[in-house]
C-alpha cells in the first residue's frame, strides 16, 4: 500500500514542520498556531466520536471549557491567590471547589477526568436507553445552555461572563515570556502527536472496526453480540477527555476563558472543523481545525462583519458538495490519478479501494 | 467422530415455545403459538403475509419481547428475558431479511468482528487477528464463495453476495441455532440453488429456522415445515403432509 505509506510519511513530515515552527514564526503567530493546534486536538476527539462512531455531539464546548477553567483556576491561584471577582462579590474565603485546584497535578487530572466521568455518566443513561442520533445531539446542545447559564449566574465563583483571566505565571515562569510560550507550544505539539497516535491505534484496531459497525448498523452490531451502548459510552467519554486536555492547552496560550468561548456557537464550530476537514479520517479534523481557524483569523481581521456569514456559507457548501470534506476531495483526486497510472477502469478501482483510516 | 455420531442420533430439543403471545396494541401478532425444534433440523416456517413469522424470529433474537409465554432455548435459557447481545452470546444467530452487513468495512473485517470471541470492550481493544482466526475466516469465505473478495469493501458486493456474507457473519459466531428471514429474496435461480446447498451444509451441525415464501424452495430443502396463520400454529410436518392439510389449503386459497 504505497498510498498509505505516503500518507504516513506526510503526517510525520507535518509533525516535524510543526516542531520547528518556533524557529520560523514570530511569537505572535506562533501563539496563534499553538491555539489552533489545541483546537486540532479537540477536533481529533470529535473526529473519532462523530466520524467513526457516528455520534454527533454539539456540546463538546463544555468539556473543552471544563479543561480550560480547571487550568485557569490553577493558574489564578498560583499567581495571585484568590481571584479578584470573589472579593468584589464579598467572598472572603476560598471555596473548597476552588481550593483543590491549587495543586497542579490535581488540576490537570481533574481537567481530563471530570469531562470523562461526566460524559461517561451522561452517555450511560442516554445510550443504554437507546437515545441516539438527533435526540442525543439535541440533548448535548441543551446541556451547553445549562452549563453556560450556570457559569454566568454563579458570578461570585466563576467570574461570570468575564470568565477567568489575569494570571501571568506558570510554575513561577512568566506566561508572557517568549521561552515559556515556546515550551507551551511544543507541549501542545507533542500532545497533538500523542493524541493522534492514540486515535490512530484506536480506529485501526478491532475496536475501531466495531465503532464503524455501530455507526453503519447499530442494531446489526447488537445482533453480533456486542453491547453497543458500552462502546458508545466509552468513545464519548474518551472524546470528552481529549476535549478537556485541549481546553487546558488552549487557556495556557490565550490567557483567558469565558463562557462564550465554550457556548453554543463554539460547540457547533468544533463540529464544522471536522466536517470541513473530512469525517471518517484523522488527518481531516486536524487540517479542518487549522485551516478554518487560520482563515477565521485572517478573515475576521480583514472583514470582521462578514466572517460569520462566510463560515455559514462554507459549511453549507461543504455539506452539499463535499460530504467527505477536504480529505474526501484528496482521495478522489488520488483515486483518479492511480486509475490513470494503471489504466484501470476508475470505477472498478474505486470499488476495490478500501479507505485507510488515517 | 463417534461423539458426533452419537449426538446426531439422540436428537435433543433445542427450542421450545409454549403458548407464546405477542401483542402490538390490539393486534395479536403471535397468538398462543407453540413450537418445537430439534437439533440439526432444517425447519421452515411458512404462512401468508402478516402471519407473524418475522415477529416470531424477533422474539427469538430479543428484538421483540413476548407479551406472555416464553421461549426456552436448550431447555433452560429463557430467551424472552435476555438482551439481544446476551442471546447472541448464548448461541442464537439471526440473519435479517434485508441484507445488513457493514458496507464500509472490508469483507474480511465484517467477518472479523462477527467472529465468536469475547465481545467486551477491553478484549476487543487489544484483539489481534491470529493465524487461526485468519484460517477460520478463509474457510468461511470458501464456504460462501467469496474467497477472492476478502479485501473488498462489503458495500460494493452484489446483492446475493451480501446475503451470503451476512449468513457467514452469523456462522462465524458458531451459533447452535440459526434464524434466517427470507434468505433467497431477490436472488437469481442459480444463487437460490447455492443458498439452498449452503443451508443444508449449515444444518449438518446446528438447528436452522428459515422463514420463506418460495414454495419450490421449501419443498426442495425442508426437513420439516411449520405453517403459521394469524399468529397461530396451523400444522406441521413434511412439505407433502402440510400441502395436503385442509386448513392450509383454505388459508392459502383464501376459502373460509
Ligand atoms: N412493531 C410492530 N408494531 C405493530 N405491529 C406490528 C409490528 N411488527 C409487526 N406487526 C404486525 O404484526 C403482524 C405480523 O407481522 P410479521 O411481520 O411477523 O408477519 P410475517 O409473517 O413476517 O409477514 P410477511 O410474510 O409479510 O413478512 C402484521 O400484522 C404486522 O403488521
Ligand atoms: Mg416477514
Amino acid at each position: 500500500m504505497s498510498y498509505l505509506y505516503s500518507k504516513k510519511t506526510l503526517v510525520i513530515l507535518g509533525f516535524v514542520i510543526l516542531l520547528i515552527m518556533p524557529f520560523v514564526l514570530a511569537p505572535f503567530n506562533l501563539n496563534l498556531l499553538g491555539r489552533f493546534l489545541a483546537y486540532a486536538i479537540l477536533a481529533l476527539g470529535i473526529g473519532v466520536l462523530w466520524g467513526y462512531a457516528g455520534i454527533l455531539s454539539l456540546g463538546h464546548g463544555i468539556f473543552f471549557g471544563f479543561g480550560a477553567y480547571a487550568m485557569a483556576m490553577y493558574l489564578t491561584l498560583q499567581s495571585g491567590g484568590m481571584p479578584d471577582f470573589m472579593g468584589w462579590n464579598g467572598i472572603t474565603e476560598l471555596p473548597w471547589f476552588w481550593a483543590i485546584f491549587s495543586n497542579p497535578i490535581v488540576a490537570i487530572v481533574l481537567a481530563i477526568a471530570v469531562p470523562m466521568l461526566f460524559a461517561g455518566i451522561l452517555g450511560f443513561f442516554t445510550f443504554r436507553n437507546r437515545i441516539t442520533g438527533v435526540y442525543f445531539t439535541i440533548l448535548t446542545q441543551a446541556l451547553v445552555i445549562v452549563v453556560t447559564t450556570l457559569i454566568i449566574s454563579q458570578q461570585q465563583y466563576t467570574g461570570g461572563t468575564n470568565g477567568i483571566t489575569g494570571f501571568d505565571t506558570i510554575f513561577g515562569y512568566s506566561l508572557n515570556s517568549v521561552t515559556t510560550q515556546q515550551m507551551i507550544y511544543w507541549t501542545t505539539v507533542i500532545f497533538l502527536g500523542l493524541v493522534f497516535l492514540i486515535c490512530y491505534k484506536l480506529v485501526n484496531s478491532r475496536f475501531g472496526k466495531v465503532l464503524i459497525a455501530i455507526r453503519d448498523g447499530e442494531n446489526r452490531t447488537r445482533f453480533l453480540g456486542y453491547n453497543t451502548s458500552i462502546y458508545q459510552v466509552i468513545v464519548y467519554s474518551f472524546s470528552a477527555g481529549v476535549a478537556g486536555l485541549a481546553g487546558m492547552l488552549f487557556v495556557l496560550q490565550v490567557g483567558i476563558i469565558t463562557p462564550s468561548m465554550m457556548g453554543i456557537v463554539p460547540s457547533i464550530e468544533m463540529v464544522l472543523w471536522v466536517a470541513i476537514g473530512g469525517r471518517g479520517t484523522l488527518i481531516g479534523p486536524v487540517i479542518g481545525a487549522l485551516l478554518t481557524n487560520g482563515a477565521s483569523t485572517w478573515f475576521s481581521q480583514t472583514y470582521p462583519d462578514a466572517w460569520l456569514f462566510f463560515i455559514g456559507l462554507v459549511f453549507v457548501l461543504v455539506v452539499v458538495f463535499m460530504p467527505k470534506g477536504i480529505m474526501g476531495i484528496i482521495s478522489t483526486i488520488q483515486a483518479r490519478r492511480r486509475a490513470k497510472k494503471y489504466g484501470k477502469d476508475r470505477k472498478e478501482e474505486a470499488k476495490l479501494y478500501n479507505s485507510s483510516s488515517i | 467422530m463417534e461423539k458426533i455420531e452419537k449426538k446426531k442420533q439422540s436428537s435433543t430439543t433445542v427450542l421450545q415455545s409454549e403458548k407464546l403471545i405477542v401483542q402490538f396494541g390490539g393486534l395479536k401478532a403471535i397468538n398462543e403459538f407453540s413450537f418445537q425444534l430439534s437439533d440439526r433440523e432444517l425447519h421452515f416456517i411458512i404462512g401468508p403475509n402478516g402471519a407473524g413469522k418475522t415477529t416470531f424470529l424477533d422474539v427469538l433474537c430479543g428484538k421483540t419481547k413476548p407479551t406472555s409465554g416464553n421461549v426456552l432455548f436448550k431447555e433452560s435459557i429463557e430467551l424472552g428475558k435476555l438482551y439481544e447481545y446476551q442471546i447472541v452470546r448464548k448461541g442464537v444467530g439471526r440473519k435479517f431479511q434485508a441484507p445488513s452487513i457493514f458496507p464500509s468495512l472490508s469483507v474480511m473485517s465484517n467477518l472479523e468482528i462477527a467472529m465468536k470471541q469475547q465481545k467486551g470492550f477491553w478484549h476487543i481493544l487489544r484483539a489481534k487477528l491470529s493465524e487461526g482466526d485468519k484460517e477460520h475466516i478463509h474457510e468461511m469465505l470458501t464456504l460462501i464463495g467469496l474467497k477472492e473478495e476478502s479485501n473488498r469493501t462489503a458495500g460494493t458486493l452484489a446483492h446475493g453476495q451480501k446475503q451470503w456474507l451476512e449468513i457467514a457473519m452469523v456462522l462465524m459466531q458458531d451459533p447452535e441455532l440459526v434464524l434466517l428471514d427470507e434468505p433467497i429474496a431477490g436472488m437469481t435461480e442459480e444463487e437460490e440453488e447455492k443458498t439452498g446447498e449452503l443451508l443444508r451444509t449449515i444444518a449438518k451441525d446446528r438447528a436452522v429456522i428459515v422463514v420463506e415464501h418460495d414454495m419450490d424452495f421449501v419443498r426442495k430443502f425442508a426437513d420439516k415445515v411449520t405453517v403459521m396463520h394469524e399468529g397461530t400454529w396451523l400444522c406441521d410436518g413434511s412439505m407433502e403432509e402440510v400441502q395436503q392439510n385442509e386448513r392450509v389449503l383454505e388459508v392459502y386459497l383464501g376459502r373460509r
